[in-house]
């Protein structure tokens, strides 16, 4: 079997639903939704890279690259965050992430 | 080799980058007193740039091989902007002090986010858009968990990050399906692309549209994607909710407006029908919730999810006219809020901050001129003629009536009706009600005191001379419209 574009897409549309149910369904950890977000970064990519080969174009192969980038410097911060939360709260559970609601 | 890109028409955040980072070194080689230094130059470094911004070309000029826009509606978007981080580093250098937060990278980190709204507002690519926006962000991120030994306040940090990076991923998701589906990310490309009957057909392209505006719509707080705002501005230091409530929001409705009326303005039909629905339901949320709210904090959030439903009222009509109301009421916008903003930071008693809104009440007697000015920018939220609040939702509301929206004036008049509600009921506690125990009569400082006399002067004053403001934004609003 030929693999073509839509395979690249399906999987990539898959990967990122998983991500996004990733930060929904999770009820335990942070670090889970952090990996999540990851997740939904690098589906994105595939998603990139397959259009890029498939129409010939380098853009989005660039684009893969800032994504990469950025992607990195939000996972430091946003694991930095976590950080400081840990230390005020000394707990990680999604389901104690309550303070404020309304 | 690859000619030099000509600089020129992306001087102000050239500048303003190497100005932020000379600052960096300065705090950190700095012993002493650093923080006080490094906010005051970083006031000037702002000035200077909102100099080079005015002084920059008014026509529509193109750099960075197609990557950077400016144009007179840049200019304007990000002169409000630049205006709202300056006003914001100089009204928290109290709170910051008393708070024990006084450290040198509060302003560093403003100057950074600035820098990112500034690419957000001047993208012309779907690139650029996306390494504005999270230049932003993340320095957004930081700012929200400032204040890094209180739960709340790291609390505010780890939602706006979660939630953040989740639109951060739809936006991109989307942007990845619009590059695949049209075989460009630049923005003159995309409308090229759009403008053919095959271009239009496209039903990956239209997704990738709906995923970019979910994207953007969470960056601007727009109901259904608002649920982050209240818990981060309750949780976030005051002078950082002040900050988020005025110039990202700005910048991200200027990206907002760039988008959808430069590469998609041949969709304006499908995208249309989006914008009309998350318009209506902002304004009905932001007018019901914020009825039982008692934090003022967490009222002045609906409030300002309630102005993104107004603002985006002229987004719907898809018309110079609308872009015209949305920048009118953006300008409006920056001055209520940081006049709101800067009566909030003067809520202290016996030296700790207060948040609650029955702590308003008997402000009349005891306070007499701050009451009079929060009840100045109240009556002007609520759209209370001859208050400034009046003209730009006037203007929003005949554009849709011109473009034949008029179901979602009609329903956007009545929203702004129950809003009056709970924008009178703060008026009401602080003249008629049993006064509380007296708030510090000389909390916040004489430069927040100062924002406050200014900011009310505004508001009052407007009315008499809004030419030149209606002016500008005019002719802005037709140079986004040139493109």
């Amino acid at each position: 079997m030929e693999i073509g574009l839509a395979h690249y897409l399906i999987v990539a549309a898959l990967l990122f639903t998983l991500g996004i149910f990733g930060i929904f369904l999770n009820r335990r950890n942070v670090i889970i939704i952090l990996m999540s977000i990851e997740l939904m970064l690098l589906a994105v990519n595939i998603n990139f890279v397959a259009f890029s080969s498939f129409l010939g174009d380098l853009t989005g192969q660039v684009f893969a690259m800032f994504v990469l980038t950025v992607a990195a410097a939000e996972a430091a911060i946003g694991l930095a965050i976590l950080v400081v939360y840990f230390r005020n709260r000394g707990t990680i559970a999604v389901e104690d992430i309550n303070l404020m609601r309304g | 080799m690859m000619p030099v890109p000509d600089l020129i028409p992306a001087l102000p955040e050239l500048f303003l980058a190497v100005a932020a980072m000379v600052l960096m070194m300065v705090g950190v080689f700095r012993a002493d007193r650093t923080s006080a230094v490094v906010s005051w130059l970083a006031v000037l470094a702002l000035i200077v740039d909102l100099v080079l911004i005015n002084r920059g070309p008014l026509a529509r000029t193109v750099t960075f091989n197609g990557m950077f826009v400016t144009e007179q509606f840049a200019i304007f978007m990000k002169s409000l902007i630049v205006v709202g981080s300056a006003v914001s580093i100089v009204m928290a250098r109290q709170y910051n002090e008393r708070n024990r937060v006084d450290r040198f990278e509060f302003p560093i980190l403003i100057l950074f986010a600035t820098i990112g709204m500034q690419a957000m507002v001047s993208a012309n690519d779907l690139i650029s858009l996306y390494i504005g926006l999270e230049l932003q962000s993340l320095s957004l991120y930081v700012l929200a968990a400032f204040k890094r030994d209180t739960v709340r306040s790291t609390e505010a940090g780890l939602k706006y990050f979660v939630l953040g990076a989740l639109s951060s991923g739809m936006l991109l998701f989307g942007a990845s399906l619009i590059y695949g589906f049209a075989g460009s990310t630049n923005f003159d490309q995309l409308a090229k692309v759009l403008s053919s009957e095959a271009g239009l057909g496209s039903i990956g392209l239209i997704i990738g549209v709906v995923f970019l505006s979910v994207g953007l719509a969470f960056k601007c707080s727009a109901v259904p994607f608002h649920m982050w705002t209240p818990d981060v501005y309750e949780g976030a230091p005051t002078p950082v909710t002040g900050f988020f409530a005025v110039a990202p929001k700005i910048a991200a409705l200027s990206l907002f407006l760039r988008v959808m009326i430069e590469p998609f303005g041949h969709l304006v039909h499908q995208w249309q029908q989006i914008i009309w629905a998350i318009s209506l339901a902002s304004m009905v949320l932001g007018a019901y919730a914020a009825i039982s709210q008692s934090n003022i904090k967490r009222l002045m959030a609906y409030s300002s999810i309630g102005h993104v439903g107004y603002a985006l009222i002229g987004l719907a009509a898809g018309s110079a006219e609308g872009v015209r109301g949305v920048m009118v009421y953006l300008a409006v916008y920056l001055v209520m809020n940081l006049g709101a903003f800067s009566v909030i930071l003067c809520m202290e008693r016996r030296g700790e901050s207060v948040e609650e809104i029955s702590d308003l009440a008997g402000l009349s007697k005891s306070q007499p001129m701050t009451a009079a000015a929060l009840a100045i920018f109240m009556f002007s939220m609520a759209g209370v003629p001859p208050l400034a609040g009046f003209v730009p939702k006037f203007i929003v509301f005949m554009a849709a009536v011109h473009a034949g929206l008029i179901w979602l004036a009609v329903l956007g008049i009545l929203a702004s009706v129950v809003g009056c509600y709970y924008y009178i009921r703060v008026v009401k506690l602080m003249y008629f009600d049993t006064p509380a125990e007296a708030l510090d009569p000389t909390a916040g400082g004489n430069a927040v005191r100062f924002v406050t006399a200014v900011t009310a002067v505004i508001i009052l004053l407007f009315i008499l001379i809004p030419g030149p403001l209606l002016a500008t934004a005019e002719a802005a609003a037709a140079s986004l419209f040139q493109g």
